[in-house]
């Protein structure tokens, strides 16, 4: 039951919005699309859909050639970032709608929008209409009605996007367990790597209109392919510098010097570009391989348990994630630390290579 | 990322719409272009004229003087209608239980069928017995519209901005309440006036709804014909013989569907031309 | 710039509201005093009022009972002009016909500004902004982030603005701009020492952004404190419960002689000793930071782990309650039985949500 897309192509006009992309989603399995807005996940997901028709390409469902098959055709739900839901109609009569289309017998529809409205805590609100709803209870109602019927693919477009922070994260934790025991391929688009981290499953990044990377969310995270996977995937941004490698000393920030650490060693002498995630860095000491610098406070963000250091060096931004309070003044020289058994190598064509 | 919905065997639920504009726009179209280029006396007996109706028309001095009079009265219309209904939709309450008072009172012009509009203002302006006549003379001002070209445009133009500029205000006052609250808010906080409020929100904001009602009440201006009919008939004398009144005098009153029919198209292309000359110049400097 | 002070405000959207009902008022008696020149935060979910406040101290909404003062000046019914205030809104408000320059000038010329001044005026935020490269392509060509820095610059522009007020000015702006954004807001504060107050249901952007971040629920004000005091030390269990994430875990406990006690475990607290009433629903405060496996302690099973990249979050169950923890990434996560150990420093005693 995989979903295959076979050298997909959209273009609109001059634009070419999906590059040649083929993508396997295997059967009960939950995918994230993740890439900032205007990447081309809607666009993807609405090729999966049948919403938009590939300007080239195939897409195969069960083995079977879909491409040119009606969305009605391809028993899909879907979720938007708006909340979507018959203004007329109540919370029940919302979820059990696309079943009534489906012409079920009433005693069967009442059973699974029971059932649904149970596992998404709606049924005090069975009677109310959407506009007598919070904004996360909307939200609820849409994905309980993709959940209501057997949909073979349940398409997620940034659901969680228009909805306060803790509702988020509550949501967040309670949406793969829905999806966990159902017969179905799940595809969730997001613009933010933390919930495609948190989510687990697999991850493709995408980037103007490319896949850059698709596999398990771990690996995609832990071993990007390219410098792009790995900026997509980073919050805070990924810091990046040049680095030059001679034996056992990098060379970086024009004329700084850090030891090598493990990540580097076994690589030939050369240029490369180095990539440290946020965490890594820190004005602390501490850790095995260290390579510091010194670098000019542009701002400090302390949250309650951790500080975020911006600072500016050699005509670049490098950030510092980290526990406990450092209130750096603006303005003022810092002393950052880099762990650098963390830092991943890219090569001139921007590949990882260590 | 807007891309739009695609599903090939909508077509055939189009297809019904097609077959009805072919009978009621596509045929009589066709049929005008043959009658245009041929020369007939009846009996369905046809000769090939060429272009020679098109050059007659077009070096007519009849043409050229009814032309002018449509132009004139459409850009009269325009200059009266669009500032005045922006005005009246300016002023209308957005919030309360007059809304719906004022929205009712401004649609009643708009419900009243053409020729009876043209039959109230008949009998408004008849010099002896009409309401208007009476007031005007009692101001001291000698108004007879049968008889004076100037009481006839002012009695027409006056006429059509009762019976049209409530749409124009009616548009605008849905452009109006659909700009968000912030851009209000923004302004005051920026210590805008009325005027700065106007200028840089509110016309921007209402451009493409000002676009649709200039493009509406060109159109229609331009092809005005029963009202007109049924107050003057195109007089005094021919003062107010529009392209519509002049087109039906020749096709109708003399038979002569030759010059008829290359009139109708040259009027036509002239509409066609014009409307698609204010929708560039208004849309001109749009952001992709 | 002004100290801004709000005493006893109370508000209602209702034209007749009857004093005696709380529920006829969004709004319910609020004080709070801000200094001259700092960042300040309103915090909390949805319908909280904290947007209704901003309005209210910007002089959008006029307020039901109750004072508002700019330095010791009463401007509670004063227009938003009279206060010299500046607002971002949550979605980009530009006047779209206008190239950048001329909507970063719009304010001073409103005023009666002269030119002389107005362009230096504009130069100078421009750069502090990095729009002097688009001074003079038309507003509406740019993207959210760009657009809500002009409506940012507006307010900077002027230099008698007592406060410039941000309603979730991030809204619309992609992750990794949303870094670039907050860090600009932070750093621009710290240049210009202007009043700010920022609104959001966002606990990472009110406690980055702000010296002092107030959380409010329900129309009232439950903590006023630094990030750092709201972090270590929530005064109800929704302030723990809202800031941090995941948030703090709260478990029902029972205190005897100064001793609390969780599933027949003591748990060491920083302040049970403090408890001296009776019959009150007591719990336990303890953020998934300050939570650690240990050989001995509370005995639990691991249910799920969740990566999050440079930490773990482990959810684990205990005597019926759910308890959280962080854990770093290099860390070798336990499976099945465990024992877990709170630190005590940071384990609070709350009665009926309140700490004691």
């Amino acid at each position: 039951m995989s979903l295959e897309l076979q050298n997909i192509v959209k273009r609109v006009g001059a634009d070419t919005h999906i590059y040649e992309t083929s993508l396997k989603l295997e059967p009960r399995s939950f995918n994230v699309l993740l890439g900032t807005t205007l990447a081309g996940k809607t666009t993807l997901m609405q090729l999966i859909a049948g919403i938009q028709k590939p300007t080239s390409g195939k897409i195969f469902f069960k083995g079977r050639d879909v491409t040119g098959a009606a969305v009605q055709k391809r028993n899909v739900s879907m979720v938007y970032q708006q909340f979507i839901n018959y203004p007329n109609f109540n919370v029940y009569d919302n979820i059990a709608s696309p079943l009534r289309v489906a012409g079920m017998e009433a005693v069967e529809i009442e059973r699974r929008v029971g059932k649904a409205a149970e596992l998404l805590r709606l049924g005090p609100m069975l009677k109310r209409k959407p506009s007598e709803l919070s904004g996360g209870q909307q939200q609820r109602t849409a994905i309980a009605r993709a959940l209501v019927k057997d949909s073979d693919i349940i398409l997620l477009d940034e659901p969680l996007a228009n909805l306060d922070y803790k509702l988020r994260e509550e949501l967040r934790d309670e949406l793969p367990k829905l999806f966990a025991d159902r017969d179905a391929i799940v595809v969730y688009a997001t613009t933010e790597p933390n919930e495609a981290l948190l989510f687990g499953g697999n991850t493709a990044t995408m980037h103007e209109g490319h896949i850059t990377q698709f596999g398990p969310t771990s690996s995609t995270y832990r071993k990007p392919h390219d410098l792009l996977t790995a900026q997509v995937f980073s919050e805070p941004p990924m810091n990046t510098a040049k680095v030059e490698k001679r034996g056992n000393q990098l060379t970086i920030f024009g004329n700084q010097k850090w030891p090598i650490g493990q990540a580097g060693s076994k690589l030939p002498d050369g240029n490369y570009m180095i990539g440290v995630r946020p965490y890594n860095v820190s004005p602390n000491k501490d850790g095995k391989a260290l390579g510091s610098f010194d670098a000019e406070v542009l701002v400090t963000e302390i949250s309650g348990s951790e500080s975020v250091i911006h600072t500016r060096i050699d005509n670049s931004t490098w950030i510092s994630q980290s526990h406990g309070i450092h209130a750096l003044p603006l303005g003022s020289q810092a002393k950052l630390y880099v762990d650098i058994d963390q830092a991943m190598f890219f090569d001139a064509n921007n590949r990882l290579v260590s | 990322m807007s891309s739009k919905t695609q599903n090939n065997k909508a077509w055939w639920l189009v297809a019904p719409v097609f077959i009805m504009v072919a009978f009621n726009a596509l045929v009589p179209l066709m049929t005008v272009v043959n009658y245009s280029v041929q020369e007939t006396f009846g009996d369905n007996v046809f000769t090939w004229a060429g272009v020679h109706w098109f050059q007659d028309v077009l070096h007519s001095e009849r043409f050229h003087s009814a032309l002018l009079r449509q132009l004139l009265f459409s850009g009269i219309v325009l200059a009266i209608e669009i500032p005045l209904g922006l005005g009246v939709a300016l002023t209308m309450p957005r919030k309360g239980p007059w809304v719906s008072v004022c929205l009712v009172l401004m649609s009643l012009p708009l419900l009243i069928p053409w020729n009876v509009v043209g039959s109230m203002w008949n009998i408004m302006a008849l010099p002896d017995i009409g309401l208007l006549a009476k007031v005007i003379n009692g101001l001291g001002i000698d108004y007879n519209y049968t008889r004076q070209p100037v009481a006839a445009w002012f009695t027409i133009v006056l006429m059509d901005v009762w019976h049209w500029t409530s749409l124009v205000a009616l548009l605008c006052y849905a452009g109006l309440v659909s700009i968000p609250d912030a851009y209000y808010q923004a302004a005051k906080v920026d210590g805008a006036k009325t005027w700065a409020v106007f200028r840089f929100i509110q016309l921007p904001k209402l451009k493409h709804v000002l676009t649709i009602a200039v493009l509406l009440r060109f159109m229609d201006s331009f092809m005005i014909y029963t009202e007109v009919s049924v107050l003057t008939g195109g007089g005094p004398g021919s003062a107010t013989t529009f392209l519509s009144i002049d087109l039906v005098k020749i096709a109708l009153g003399q038979f002569d569907l030759g010059p008829a029919a290359a009139m109708s198209l040259i009027y036509f292309m002239i509409i066609l031309f014009l409307s698609w000359l204010f929708y560039t110049l208004m849309m001109k400097n749009e952001d992709a | 710039m002004a100290k801004i002070s709000i005493e006893n405000l109370r508000h209602s959207y209702l034209p007749f509201p009857n004093p005696d009902r709380d529920e006829d008022y969004v709004l319910k008696k609020l004080s709070i005093d801000w200094a001259d020149g700092g960042a300040y935060a309103l915090l909390g979910p949805s319908g909280c009022g904290k947007t209704t406040l901003l309005n209210l101290i910007s002089g959008l909404l006029v307020p039901t009972e109750g004072k508002i003062l700019f330095d010791a000046r009463d401007v509670s019914r004063a227009s938003p002009e009279q206060r010299n205030i500046a607002q971002v809104f949550q979605f980009p408000v530009i006047y779209d016909t206008m190239t950048v320059y001329d909507n970063l000038a719009f304010p001073l010329r409103n005023r009666g500004v002269a030119e002389s001044v107005i362009d230096p005026r504009v130069k100078e935020i421009a750069g502090m902004l990095d729009l002097t490269s688009t001074l003079q392509k038309r507003a509406s060509g740019l993207t959210a982030d760009g657009k809500q820095k002009i409506s940012l610059g507006r307010g900077l522009v002027r230099s008698d603005v007592a406060a410039i007020m941000f309603d979730e000015p991030l809204t619309v702006i992609d992750p990794h701009l949303k870094w670039q954004l907050r860090s600009k807001l932070k750093e621009l504060h710290q240049r210009t020492r202007r009043t700010m107050i920022y609104v959001t249901h966002d606990q990472t952007e009110a406690l980055t952004f702000a010296d002092q971040v107030v959380v409010m629920n329900n129309g009232e004000i439950v903590q006023i404190g630094t990030p750092i005091e709201l972090f270590e030390k929530p005064k109800h269990t929704f302030v723990g419960h809202f800031i941090g994430s995941p948030g703090m875990n709260v478990l029902p406990c029972e205190v005897k002689g100064g001793k609390a006690s969780f599933a027949g475990q003591t748990i060491a607290s920083e302040n049970a000793a403090n408890f001296k009433g009776q019959s009150q629903k007591l719990e336990i405060g303890v953020r998934p930071e300050f939570v650690s496996f240990a050989k001995t302690g509370i005995p639990a099973d691991v249910v799920k782990v969740a990566d999050a990249g440079r930490f773990r979050i482990v959810e684990t169950r205990a005597a019926g309650s759910s308890i959280k923890l962080l854990l770093p990434e290099d860390q070798v996560v336990p499976t099945g039985k465990v024992n877990l150990a709170f630190d005590k420093a940071h384990t609070q005693i709350y009665a009926d949500g309140w700490i004691i």
